[in-house]
């Protein structure tokens, strides 16, 4: 479903992503982990046309993203790693704004709608601006609308960040009955290796741009002779704290700057 | 279409759940026509202009859709702020009709709020001296709405977060305020201002309203118009254009 080749990003002298090659299969789960500033965020968004690749080929359900961006665009769903819902509108309204862009029929898209307010339990608040959510909700309604246009891919970039346990936990059963019920492929980042190792069929580990590991949670395990993913991501990627500033952007730079510093 | 219709939509809804802002964005519209309407009104009187309430308003309403429609189009930087702008830019919809939408969104808003101090200003005491020609005013409003929304747009792109924001409105939209002739007469200026008033849109609006509301004008409502239908034009291509170089 997602087939990715020697994908390479720059940004001035600081490659973000090195060379990065693999693929995900339908209706799979795939974790892809790594530090901040690993090039996890790089990669989602070259997959997801926001970012164009300094080289390399990217495929989507048999598409190039760059070339077929709008038939691209509407076989995938995404969730960002920050909000991207309208707080002055209702739940129903970011659903149905969002059924509209993505060319869903009006009676499909109201069926489907309701159907998955109702799964990520917040049908009983459609009718309330957003604004007046919490976080774990805002991050249901977030999915759930990722979800309304059927796609075939959902990526999920730290879907869960700063949501206390139980929203994590609820989220994820969500997610993975989605992709159950409906063969939806998921490809998401987080930094909760317990989460990845509970939801994910495969992960693969990025450290520096370049891609260090894949496999299932276990062969990950064996193939690090440890007992937990945690264990195992650190093994791969080192103990040492990456610090990350506010914009990808600027985090780029200061990487670029770090390593070229670094080098002399 | 419906991408534009539905991100129209959302302009409106937001507008209209906005009450408070509604409510204090004629604050300011009503401090320049009331108190120097009055204020100002036995000076320019004796200065032989009449009276300068009449006078005013055009300018007032004017300056009320100039800053509405500038605001909208720097929605693009809340959006940015708060995230939406993303969802609408990965959606597998053409730039170009969520730019449109979104404009054409701006622009109805500030036609709005163009109408409620028009509203404003009869109640207190503004007369149009030609009730036939009156409706046209309506027009120049959506021009000047149409005009600074696409400005709005071109700038809201290019920024990258609200830090910015005080220095457009000292250095863009206050000029573009105080230089087109809302508040004095176009008439005899010195060559300096006479040059800067040339060049600001704004003037072209205001003076094609004073033209069909009062039967006064400097460049004449035909002129107005021509001017302010290609700056339009010309605002709108370069606010699409910016906006689709948009990076997240």
């Amino acid at each position: 479903m997602i087939r990715v080749q020697n994908l390479l990003k720059t940004f001035g002298a600081f490659t973000a992503v090195n060379d990065v090659s693999f693929e995900v299969a339908e209706g799979e789960i795939f974790a892809f982990l790594g530090p901040n500033g690993a090039g996890k965020t790089t990669t989602i968004k070259m997959l997801t046309t926001l970012l164009k690749p300094t080289s390399g080929s990217m495929e989507l359900d048999g598409l190039d993203p760059q070339v077929h961006q709008n038939e691209a665009r509407r076989r995938f769903g995404i969730v960002f790693q920050d909000p991207s819902l309208d707080g002055d509108l209702t739940a129903w309204e970011n659903m149905q704004i969002h059924g509209v862009l993505y060319h869903v029929p009006h009676k499909v898209g109201k069926q489907r709608a309701e159907a998955l307010l109702k799964q990520f339990e917040l049908w009983e608040r459609r009718k309330d601006q957003v604004k007046k959510f919490s976080g774990g909700m805002k991050r249901r309604l977030e999915i759930a609308r990722g979800f309304l246009h059927t796609p075939k891919i959902l990526f999920l970039d730290e879907p869960t960040l700063g949501l206390d346990p139980q929203s994590r936990n609820q989220l994820w059963t969500h997610v993975k009955k989605v992709n159950e019920a409906e063969k939806v492929t998921v490809f998401l980042t987080t930094h909760y290796m317990d989460e990845a190792d509970r939801v994910a069929h495969r992960v693969g580990v990025i450290d520096h741009g370049k891609l260090v590991a894949v496999g299932t949670p276990s062969e990950i395990k064996e193939q690090t002779k440890t007992e937990s993913l945690e264990e195992a991501f650190l093994a791969l990627t080192g103990s040492t704290i990456r610090d990350e500033s506010a914009g990808s952007a600027d985090q780029m730079r200061q990487f670029a700057k770090m390593w070229q510093g670094g080098r002399r | 279409m419906s991408a534009i219709y539905i991100l129209w939509l959302r302009e409106m809804k937001r507008y209209l759940r906005s009450r408070v802002q509604i409510a204090a964005s004629l604050g300011q519209p009503m401090l320049y026509l009331l108190v120097l309407g009055f204020g100002l009104g036995p000076v320019f009187q004796r200065a032989g202009g009449g009276s300068y309430l009449q006078f005013v308003a055009p300018g007032v309403i004017g300056m009320t859709v100039l800053f509405s429609s500038i605001f909208s189009g720097l929605g693009i930087l809340w959006d940015r702020q708060f995230g939406f702008l993303k969802e609408t830019l990965v959606a597998p919809v053409p730039r170009l009709q969520i730019m449109i939408g979104r404009t054409l969104g701006g622009a109805t808003v500030a036609l709005l709020q163009g109408l409620l101090v028009t509203v404003v200003c009869v109640i207190a005491g503004f007369r149009p001296a030609h009730l036939s020609t009156a409706p046209l005013a309506l027009g120049f409003m959506l021009l000047i709405a149409t005009v600074f929304a696409g400005l709005g747009v071109a700038v809201g792109s290019s920024l990258q977060d609200m830090q910015g924001f005080q220095l457009i409105m000292n250095f863009m939209v206050m000029p573009i305020f105080f230089l087109s002739g809302a508040l004095f007469p176009l008439d005899g200026l010195p060559k300096v201002l006479a040059v800067a008033t040339m060049i600001d849109p704004l003037s072209y609006g205001v003076d094609g309203m004073r033209s069909v509301l009062l039967g006064r004008a400097h460049y004449g409502a035909m002129i107005d118009f021509e001017v302010l239908v290609v700056i339009a034009a010309v605002f709108i291509v370069f606010g699409a254009y910016r906006f689709s170089k948009i990076e997240i």
